[in-house]
């Protein structure tokens, strides 16, 4: 249906199109033909030139009345993060600021300065001056985003080992997520993909001689405890992947072949994000959205969607194959109990073996 | 009649031609304006390519894995029962990014101008190498026939992105792409790379030697400023791509390392041991960010040219513009890792390379800020040119001004690959360059065919695509702030970004809308090239040389000598003349001075 329609539309703005040109050739045969710009052209030119300048503003605040929540510049939920969104804001308003003045002088100038008969250009050629100063106040202002900036990115992408964080393994394969927690001794195993053996279930290559690695932890959720310092070692089997954590303002490519890392400490649980007004309202727009379409999708016959709740997400961000847009796991963030309870329930690594 | 006169023109002569053949007039020609049609032209038909796989792209994202009639009708197979796969989705991805920025945006745009304008703003009489010229159309004609024959591969055109990072490129089992299909780009690649040097060697060597008299580097228009700086950024980082292609080739088939180690896939391990897949990032952007300049260069300097001669004023800051492309170009070769900050590379290094980015901002900077004083006080002569030139600023502007927070380390972690930077890099330089290419043609239109434009129709397609550029890119910048990422076949998998469908929806119908009053520009340049209105010598009255030569092409250019060069390009509205043009061969007048400049 929609096929069709987009077909019938199309078709419609060609004719449209055909019509045009014709009725513009039928015009032009007693006028002037020149086909280049006179004054009518110039005027009727520089007032669409000023329109156009509204209609910039225009989608500008539209954008912003509708879509200016803006997810990735609040509620972040990393000990960084508001860093980031501090950075972001107010990079946001130097460039909403530049933007709208520059727009504004263009049009405006496209608009006042329309040719006309007879009128002679100013000849200006040169102003050293104001070259200068507009050399200059680029220089200052991105001095300061390029300070500010460097300071947040050194403060995030140093590691702290003396906060003892706890290591955690993010190993990407096409197309899924596996952590692997370090265990009581803190440490991961050593690993190599020539190590893995599907025959007895070592999937991720582990060094199964490495005492280090017994106690290692293998999931497919991933459990943090808030206000604790996490340190994330990547790991790919077969091509790039990204571990992208929009709301915790955190990424990083995963490689075959070596080992990336990204720390940050969780700050706000998954229960508590979820009782966020912000949160909870997004949440409930999205429901009646997805209300809305199960109606249609029933209507047809077939299986509506769920429900939709909050809960925080890794996904993959560097293309990497067929089901990239499908590559997620869940991320919960949860009090230091529920997290040592949720881990004491799963296996160790020694323990998942399976024995020939 | 020309080479003798002439002291300084090369030895060619040009006077005694034996009688043209349709081949040696249309087909293997050596005249630099012939060869500029034929990049043209075949890049005029690759942007066709390339826009409808957008359009596919954009009607999937929108209306997600719902049958289509259309899909079935270009797809076939790809699309059973009308609904498109997965792999499809990327090979689209892939394909009409490769064709956009290198068939489109280099070839069409810096072949068809550099090939056009260089010889005949400089005064001379063709390139320095004629041959040199045709072979290199030749070899773009080529590539361009390989990647479209890649189209039509069994396991599907390459699919990893136009960026080709390996392991996905080079294993076949990652992905069916990665076969035959990427093969064929590769090779088509490397023969497209060797067209491009041979184009810009010849740009190079005919822009220093073949000067006409009195034309000091000092006194050439900005444009052959900018097509002279783009080929010296193409020769630097062109072979760069090309070794990093060979290396892949060699990877995929003769079993070395370089860029692979350590992979386990579809239940086997490979040999691979030692390699990095982030040397291949390195190689790749070392190239591939020059290359975001070698396509804006040249637009920005068709813009300098067409807004200086339709302001009828001289272009603002002569020297500060020619300044800001060398410094440009210099800082375009040291700012690659912007695009690696989070690919594993050592954090240092990210920091290095965010100082360098944002410093390219000033050089930037200064050039839009030259463009808004040229219009002040001018007397606008809004062409449909002079449209798409300030249309150009407009969305450099718009686009530019994002790359502050893309180019910032600790703020790319979060926008890296999302639907932002998909916004601002097709503002910046897709739309842009574009725009310079649609300015170019309007303007330079009656040099190459000896026929006008229809400028409704060119008023038509100015507004209609501006208002969809901003109405399918303005929105998009929302969607990436909502952490959306790219190359998503479809989104319906995250209900989180559920609330953006709606935003997907309306970029699709611009896009659309904006997709097919391409039309009118298509048939307003076929058209025109038989029944348009026949041009003047110099419609535009503009004072650069190639207006000085006959409507009708003739080999050598100027049936007479070459005219000598008294002044720079940009003398409109000079006081003391009563034209507001004096074209630079026309010598000063007793008592006038050249400006200091």
């Amino acid at each position: 249906m929609t096929g069709l329609l987009t077909i019938l539309i199309l078709l419609g703005i060609t004719i449209a199109i055909w019509q045009m040109v014709k009725t513009f050739d039928l015009a032009q045969v007693n006028k002037d033909v020149s086909q280049v710009a006179n004054d009518g052209d110039n005027k009727v030119q520089g007032y669409l030139m000023l329109a156009f300048l509204g209609f910039i503003y225009g989608i500008t605040i539209v954008s912003f009345a509708l879509w200016g929540d803006l997810p990735l510049t609040s509620n972040s939920a990393s000990e960084h993060g508001p860093e980031i969104d501090r950075l972001m804001i107010i990079s946001m308003v130097v460039i909403f600021i530049v933007q709208t003045i520059t727009q504004f002088l263009l049009h405006y100038f496209a608009f006042k300065y329309r040719g006309e008969k007879g009128r002679k250009a100013l000849f200006y050629a040169d102003n050293d001056k104001l070259e200068f100063i507009w050399t200059v106040i680029p220089v200052i202002v991105l001095a300061g985003l390029i300070m500010y900036g460097l300071f947040t990115w050194t403060d995030i992408m140093t590691i702290d080992e003396d906060e003892d964080p706890i290591v955690i393994e993010l190993y990407a394969q096409q197309f899924n997520w596996k952590a692997r927690y370090a265990g009581q001794d803190n440490v991961l195993g050593k690993a190599n993909v020539r190590l893995i053996n599907l025959d007895n279930a070592n999937i991720l290559g582990l060094d199964e001689a490495d005492p280090n690695a017994q106690d290692d932890i293998i999931t497919t959720e991933l459990h943090l405890p808030v206000g604790i310092p996490v340190l994330f070692k990547m790991r790919s089997q077969d091509v790039l992947h990204s571990a992208y954590m929009p709301h915790f303002r955190a990424q990083m490519n995963c490689v075959p072949g070596m080992i990336t890392q990204f720390a940050f400490t969780p700050t706000v649980t998954t229960e508590e994000m979820r009782l966020n007004p912000d949160i909870y309202e997004k949440v409930k727009n999205i429901n009646k959205i997805r209300v809305n379409k199960s109606k249609k999708l029933q209507s047809k016959g077939e299986e509506p969607l769920d429900s939709y709740e909050f809960d925080y997400l890794l996904l993959c961000n560097k293309i990497c194959g067929k089901s990239h847009y499908n590559m997620q796991m869940k991320i919960i963030v949860e009090s230091e109990e529920d997290y040592k309870a949720w881990l004491q329930e799963q296996k160790l690594f020694k323990n998942s073996l399976v024995q020939n | 009649m020309s080479a003798q006169v002439d002291t300084h023109a090369h030895e060619d002569d040009h006077g005694h031609h034996p009688k043209e053949t349709f081949i040696t007039k249309y087909i293997f020609c050596q005249d630099h304006k012939m060869i500029a049609k034929q990049y043209l032209i075949t890049g005029i038909i690759m942007g066709v390519v390339g826009i409808l796989m957008s359009l596919l792209m954009r009607m999937q994202i929108a209306w997600p894995t719902q049958p289509n009639v259309i899909f079935e009708a270009l797809l076939g197979k790809w699309a059973p029962g009308g609904v498109m796969d997965a792999d499809i989705y990327l090979a689209l991805v892939t394909i009409h990014g490769t064709i956009m920025v290198f068939f489109v945006l280099t070839a069409g745009l810096s072949g068809t101008f550099s090939n056009l304008l260089i010889p005949l703003q400089i005064g001379a009489r063709d390139m320095a190498s004629g041959f040199l010229n045709m072979v290199s159309y030749w070899l773009f004609f080529l590539s361009s026939v390989i990647m479209i024959i890649s189209l039509f591969v069994e396991a599907g055109p390459a699919a990893a992105g136009w960026t080709i990072y390996p392991p996905l490129s080079a294993l076949p089992l990652a992905q069916g792409g990665s076969g035959a299909g990427m093969t064929l780009w590769l090779v088509s690649m490397a023969i497209f790379i060797a067209s491009s040097l041979l184009g810009s060697l010849n740009y190079i060597v005919t822009v220093l030697n073949l000067r006409t008299k009195g034309m000091s580097m000092t006194r050439l228009p900005l444009t052959i400023w900018a097509f002279f700086i783009t080929a010296v950024i193409g020769v630097v980082s062109f072979p760069v791509l090309l070794s990093a292609a060979l290396l892949l080739i060699m990877d995929r088939s003769f079993g070395t390392s370089f860029f692979l180690s350590d992979i386990f896939i579809q239940g086997e391990v490979l040999h691979y041991q030692g390699g990095s897949p982030v040397l291949f990032e390195h190689l790749f952007w070392f190239l591939g960010h020059p290359e975001v300049y070698i396509v804006l260069l040249p637009a920005l300097g068709i813009t300098s040219e067409v807004i200086a001669t339709n302001s009828r004023k001289p272009i603002f800051g002569y020297r500060a513009m020619v300044a800001s492309i060398l410094a440009i170009a210099f800082l375009s070769t040291i700012v690659w890792g912007h695009h690696m900050f989070i690919s594993g590379m050592n954090p240092f290094l990210g920091s290095v390379f965010t100082f360098t980015t944002l410093l390219i901002a000033i050089p930037s900077a200064v050039k839009a800020f030259n463009y808004i004083t040229t219009l002040w006080k001018g007397n606008l002569q809004l062409n449909p040119a002079m449209l798409f030139s300030i249309g150009l600023v407009s969305t450099f502007i718009t686009g530019g001004l994002t790359g502050i927070i893309l180019g910032d380390s600790a703020l790319d972690i979060n926008v890296h690959d999302t639907y932002f930077v998909v916004a601002h890099f097709h503002l910046v330089m897709g739309i842009s360059a574009l725009y310079g290419l649609f300015a170019g043609v309007y303007h330079w239109f009656p040099k190459m065919f000896g026929r006008m434009l229809n400028k409704n129709l060119g008023y038509i397609h100015f507004w209609v695509t501006a208002i969809c550029a901003y109405g399918v890119f303005f929105p998009m910048h929302f969607i990436g702030m909502a952490g959306l990422p790219r190359r998503y076949y479809t989104n319906s998998n995250f209900p989180l970004f559920d609330d953006t469908s709606n935003v997907q929806i309306l970029i699709t119908v611009f896009a659309l809308v904006g997709g097919v009053f391409q039309l009118v520009f298509l048939w307003n340049f076929f058209h025109s090239i038989f029944y348009g209105k026949k041009a003047e010598q110099n419609p535009w009255r503009s004072n650069t040389l190639e207006w000085t030569t006959p409507v009708e092409h003739m080999h050598g250019n100027w049936p007479g000598a070459i005219p000598h060069v008294h002044r720079w390009a940009y003398d409109y509205s000079k006081p003391g003349h009563d034209e507001d043009f004096v074209q630079q061969h026309v010598p000063l007048k007793e008592g006038e001075e050249e400006l200091q400049h």
